[in-house]
């Protein structure tokens, strides 16, 4: 059992993490994304609140990756991806025409479910996007910083000119994380981040999370019940609709949802019934 | 189900299917031996026959001023060789790279197909008519020269690069262009900075096969460097020699002794080109780490 596994303890600052003393980072209204004609995700209206972690669970298909690709616009490299509705960041429209898909993922960040260094050595991975925005100076600093949030600078400060891809699975996964905040973004959506890594990496990552949480905002997608029941404070419930086309269940605060959900559907999802 | 029989007796099915086992082996190993022979054949031929004129004397000094007798070399062709090839690859793999991109960047664009397809029916065409094509479009108004015969080296391997290079290209996983993207990298950022870094090794490799095929044409050259009796580096105008052309003229005539330094000639072009392909190998494994 992952529980048994004895860890440093988290601390935890006290301060009040209920969803409702935050306010939305970002907003989604009635979003509907579609794949050349067939709809992946409908009507979702949900609130990301501000210094919080949001995690979307539901089965297999029920659209929560898509879901989360609509927030930073990464659906636009889907050819045929189609998003309906309103997404806000700090109440202005994503997919306003005016609006730099490019900027928008430098504000939003993502960390993927395989992890994906480049090719390269441990620093370029991390100094990647500060270079790509332009940032000449201070690049050693902005490369510690990173790598020490993500919690991976003890294990590399020594080798940070070898090659990423000679980490392990874990430790690629840091970087990763350490590659996205590195560009000092808003939010950082995480598109299963786990699922390629052992149980001991895992918790690495769910103990991270939550000391990220005092800087970035964090949306995880995530098909492990009790990851979502561990690390997050408020949880979204996807299910899919008779089309197939994924649906909210229910959205709450993580304890309550696992304690008392509201629907029978979420009922059954996180007693193992479907899934 | 449980197996009572001895697992040393084979029933007739299974001793026929072992059977059909031995004689297909058989056959596919006869076939890889059959096609091995004419490869080692041209090795083995080349080597024994080029090896008598081949010294020092051949790789230094071009023609002597009788070529009824022994002696005198190539030099003229190898440089001529290089100069052409290394102009060749400085038209041809810039363009042939970037066409490479532009096919896996937009592959939905409407001069995709078209330009796959020509390339395809460039790679098979005749390189004789890529001489005849340069002939009447070049060397009737700037005359021959190594310029010349290094643009229709090039027509040659163009197509070859960007067929190579979009092969290379599109083994760069999605992973890491979403990664970029993911970052707030934009398109050209991400084609200069993740996809061709990760490519490079296979570029190289696909870049150094097509120089070694130009090196190795004949035909082409006939019709647009002409040929040379001695160095030239002259960019253009007067005629250029190559490694081929050399053989090519010298294995047709009459005299032993010229006979002997198109073998020793043969041979060389083949090193060269042996050469180059190692140099692709180990560059590609190089960068794989």
């Amino acid at each position: 059992m992952v529980e048994s596994l004895a860890l440093p303890a988290v601390t935890v600052t006290p301060v009040d993490r209920s969803p409702a003393a935050a306010d939305a980072v970002m907003r989604l209204a009635n979003v509907s994304v579609h794949y050349a004609g067939v709809t992946a995700v409908r009507d979702i209206t949900l609130d990301v609140p501000r210094h919080r972690i949001l995690a979307l669970i539901g089965p297999s298909g029920s659209g929560k990756s898509t879901l989360l690709r609509s927030l930073n616009r990464m659906n636009d490299l889907i050819p045929g991806a189609r998003v309906e509705g309103m997404v806000t960041y700090n109440g202005e429209n994503l997919y306003d025409a005016a609006v730099d898909p490019v900027e928008v993922r430098r504000r939003i960040g993502m960390v993927f479910q395989k992890p994906n260094p480049f090719p390269k050595s441990i620093y370029d991975n991390v100094a990647f996007g500060p270079r790509l925005h332009g940032v000449r100076r201070d690049l050693d600093e902005v490369v510690e910083r990173s790598l020490q949030r993500a919690a991976l600078w003890d294990e590399v400060k020594d080798k940070l000119r070898t090659p990423a891809t000679a980490l392990s699975g874990g430790q690629q996964q840091r970087l990763c994380i350490a590659r996205a905040i590195a560009v000092e973004p808003d939010v950082i959506l995480m598109d299963e981040p786990c699922s390629a890594l052992d149980p001991i990496a895992t918790l690495r990552i769910e103990e991270l999370m939550r000391e990220l949480r005092e800087r970035y905002t964090i949306v995880i997608v995530t098909h492990n019940m009790q990851q979502a029941a561990r690390a997050s404070d408020i949880t979204a419930f996807l299910n899919m609709g008779d089309d197939r086309a994924g649906e909210l269940v229910e959205v709450a605060p993580t304890d309550r949802l696992f304690t008392e959900p509201a629907s029978k559907l979420t009922e059954d999802y996180i007693t193992g019934r479907f899934g | 189900m449980i197996q009572t029989t001895s697992l040393l007796v084979r029933p007739r099915a299974v001793r026929s299917r072992l059977a059909v086992d031995r004689v297909v082996t058989g056959l596919v190993v006869l076939s890889a031996v059959v096609a091995l022979v004419p490869l080692l054949l041209i090795v083995g031929v080349t080597v024994v026959r080029g090896l008598p004129a081949m010294n020092l004397e051949f790789l230094t000094e071009t023609f002597n001023f009788s070529r009824r007798t022994a002696g005198g070399g190539y030099l003229h062709g190898l440089i001529g060789s290089l100069y052409m090839g290394a102009l060749a690859a400085l038209m041809a793999i810039p363009i042939g790279i970037a066409a490479g991109v532009f096919l896996t960047e937009f592959p939905r664009s409407r001069l995709a197909g078209p330009l796959r397809f020509f390339s395809d029916v460039m790679t098979g065409v005749p390189s004789v008519f890529v001489g005849l094509f340069v002939y009447t479009l070049l060397v009737s108004r700037i005359g021959f020269g190594t310029f010349v015969g290094a643009v229709s080296l090039a027509i040659i391997m163009l197509p070859i690069v960007v067929r190579a290079s979009e092969e290379i290209l599109r083994l760069v996983p999605g992973d890491l262009k979403r990664a970029s993207y993911a970052l707030g990298a934009r398109q050209w950022q991400t084609v200069l900075r993740v996809v061709l870094p990760t490519a490079a090794p296979g570029l190289v490799t696909g870049s150094v096969l097509a120089i070694a095929r130009a090196l190795g044409e004949t035909a082409p050259l006939v019709l647009t460097a002409l040929a040379a009796q001695t160095v030239v580096l002259d960019f253009q105008g007067g005629g250029q020699t190559a490694l081929p052309l050399l053989i090519f003229r010298e294995a047709r005539g009459a005299f032993a002794a010229g006979q002997e330094r198109a073998w020793a000639g043969a041979l060389e072009l083949m090193l060269l080109v042996l050469v180059l392909s190692v140099i692709a190998r180990y560059v590609g494994r190089r960068f794989h780490g």
